[in-house]
């Protein structure tokens, strides 16, 4: 039974991450653009994995828990500053929210 | 083609349809669900990468709490239909061939940093399941000051959101 070569996870981690990065500069809710952040770390993730396993070390692994913890902890006051907005200015659009734009 | 690419080219569709569904859906809520579908597809991804702690961890924190959490802030502001302004012709002009040529960039260099270096292309055997004995071993010998660090990361990350969400009085 043949195995899957670790290249190929890193390719889809690629993509996975250039999506997220488009995701993250087109969608104009402060939700989703927390979303696509999410999904980047995911794409990151993925390529932890799979260097952990393509060398047979375990710390590859062991990071993933530390960005699984990180983003949590980026979620929780990520969402508390979402409704922050949402009480200031009755909206999710990132437009809005343009008191520091030049 | 034999089992484990069919089953790692069909959770790869599975991610990348997600992602594109989370750009493409309108509502917050579509786009939530379609994240789901990323993170449940790469659990299985881990799964046949030997992870299988991580890939539990994946779908428990990830699928089940974080997501959660968006999914109730996304019912608690009643989020609609996400709005659409004409600020960003730049985006369409300037950001989709960036976005396009960054991601090419990165998969030609990370498929082809790795030919030639790799160990034989994924040490051990096909079957090898990476112990949770192993992996806790590691993470409270090795690894103990960050973890213990990361509590701290989580309690400062609880008082932030509390302070945060709090109303004015």
């Amino acid at each position: 039974m043949s195995v899957v070569p670790v290249s190929y996870y890193l390719v889809l981690s690629a993509i996975l991450f250039g999506l997220g990065v488009v995701a993250f500069v087109f969608k104009r809710n402060i939700i989703t653009i927390l979303m696509a952040i999410e999904l980047m770390l995911n794409a990151v993730n993925l390529a932890f994995v799979a260097f952990a396993r393509a060398w047979g070390q375990l710390d590859g692994l062991v990071f993933v828990f530390f960005v699984i913890v990180v983003a949590a902890a980026e979620a929780a006051v990520g969402l508390a500053i979402v409704i922050r907005i949402y009480q200031n200015r009755q909206s999710l659009n990132i437009e809005r929210v343009n008191l520091l734009k030049f | 083609m034999s089992l484990p690419f069919i089953l790692f080219f069909v959770f790869a569709l599975i991610a990348i349809g997600g992602a594109l569904l989370l750009i493409l859906a309108r509502e917050p809520i579509h786009s939530a669900l379609s994240l789901i579908l990323v993170m449940m597809s790469l659990a299985g991804l881990y799964l046949m990468l030997g992870a299988e702690f991580v890939a539990a961890v994946q779908i428990i924190v990830y699928a089940g709490a974080i997501m959660v959490l968006f999914v109730f802030v996304i019912m608690l502001l009643n989020a609609g239909v996400e709005e659409r302004t004409d600020y960003s012709k730049m985006a369409k002009y300037a950001g989709i061939p960036l976005g396009i040529l960054l991601l090419l960039d990165l998969a030609h260099w990370m498929a082809h940093s790795l030919i030639g270096k790799t160990p034989a292309n994924g040490a051990g055997s096909a079957n090898v399941m990476v112990s949770t004995r192993d992996l806790s071993v590691q993470l409270f010998q090795k690894y103990l000051f960050p973890f213990e660090a990361t509590s701290i990361l989580i309690l400062i990350a609880i008082l932030g959101a509390l302070v945060l969400a709090k109303r004015d009085e």
